[in-house]
């Protein structure tokens, strides 16, 4: 899915959702999935200019769960480890997008080169 | 411009999210109800977001600006109903709603208000009161 526009922000929210409750996932996962997928779009909108999103449906042993990817092309990041920073922002806004969607997920990977862009990819598992 | 309607009860304002907020939508309710408390007075927000199924860091700074903003100007702001699944997951966010109080529903959230509202009240009558006989503080 492409994400350019703020428009597509609740039509990419509502497909995630789509394939949470089709995977049977509890309503709090579900909740925490979509609320780290939002503010990870938010970023990719904001700060990376628009880019792709994937969704898919993975399987660990017994478990099923979603993996969201995030990719941009914007400028990167230049020191991850200061944006993974609770209240860390460079748009004036809460700075907990990052920190707070690590939490809110089973697994949490960001990749990002300066000029080059960032790539943010999450797994929530089912019963994780 | 779509807008969400703010309802004027007495002293307060009521206004009924319905849809997951986009920005604009968001950003369009903080202006509106700034304007209101101004124009009208109001002595408190009510804020149902019993339909709302996702707070995300953005919108709940916009609920804390509404309660600033409003608190500057004498109004408490009450959320009402907010989904579990959406209080346990802004708490793992690491988004205290600060100034803003909760309650399970409309009817709670207005008991809530009107307590305040009498609880200040009587609080500045009391002090006022003090005043009188309270030399030590001079
Ligand atoms: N996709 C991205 N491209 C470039 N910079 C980013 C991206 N995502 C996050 N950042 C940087 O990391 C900081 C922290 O992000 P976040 O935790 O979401 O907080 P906020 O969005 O409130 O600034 C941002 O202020 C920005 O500088
Ligand atoms: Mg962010």
């Amino acid at each position: 899915m492409t994400i350019v526009k703020e428009q597509d922000v609740v039509p990419f929210r509502n497909r995630v959702k789509e394939y949470a409750v089709k995977m049977g996932m509890s309503l709090v996962n579900q909740t925490k999935l979509i609320t780290a997928a939002s503010e990870l779009v938010r970023n990719l909108l904001k700060y990376g200019k628009g880019g792709n999103v994937k969704i898919e449906v993975i399987n660990q042993g017994r478990d099923n769960g979603i993996r969201l990817t995030f990719v941009d092309q914007g400028p990167g990041i230049e020191n991850i480890e200061l944006a993974m920073k609770d209240g860390y922002s460079t748009g004036k806004s809460m700075g907990l997008g990052l920190p707070g969607t690590k939490r809110l997920v089973s697994e949490f990977n960001i990749q990002s080169s300066v000029g080059k862009g960032t790539t943010v990819t999450i797994i929530k598992w089912k019963n994780g | 411009m779509e807008r969400i309607p703010i309802l004027r009860m007495g002293h307060f304002l009521l206004v009924t999210i319905q849809v997951d907020l986009y920005d604009q939508l968001a950003e369009n309710l903080e202006s509106d109800l700034v304007h209101m408390v101004k124009k009208t007075q109001a002595k408190g927000v009510l804020i149902d977001v019993s339909a709302v199924s996702i707070i995300d860091s953005f919108m709940g700074r916009i609920l804390g600006n509404i309660a600033n903003m409003s608190k500057i100007m004498d109004a408490e702001t009450v959320v009402v109903g907010m989904q579990p699944a959406v209080a346990i997951t802004l708490v793992e966010l690491g988004l205290p709603l600060k100034g803003v109080y909760s309650a399970l529903n409309v009817e709670r959230g207005m008991q809530l208000l009107h307590s305040k509202i009498i609880f200040d009240q009587e609080e500045e009558e009391a002090e006022a009161e003090g005043d009188d006989d309270d030399h030590s503080i001079e």
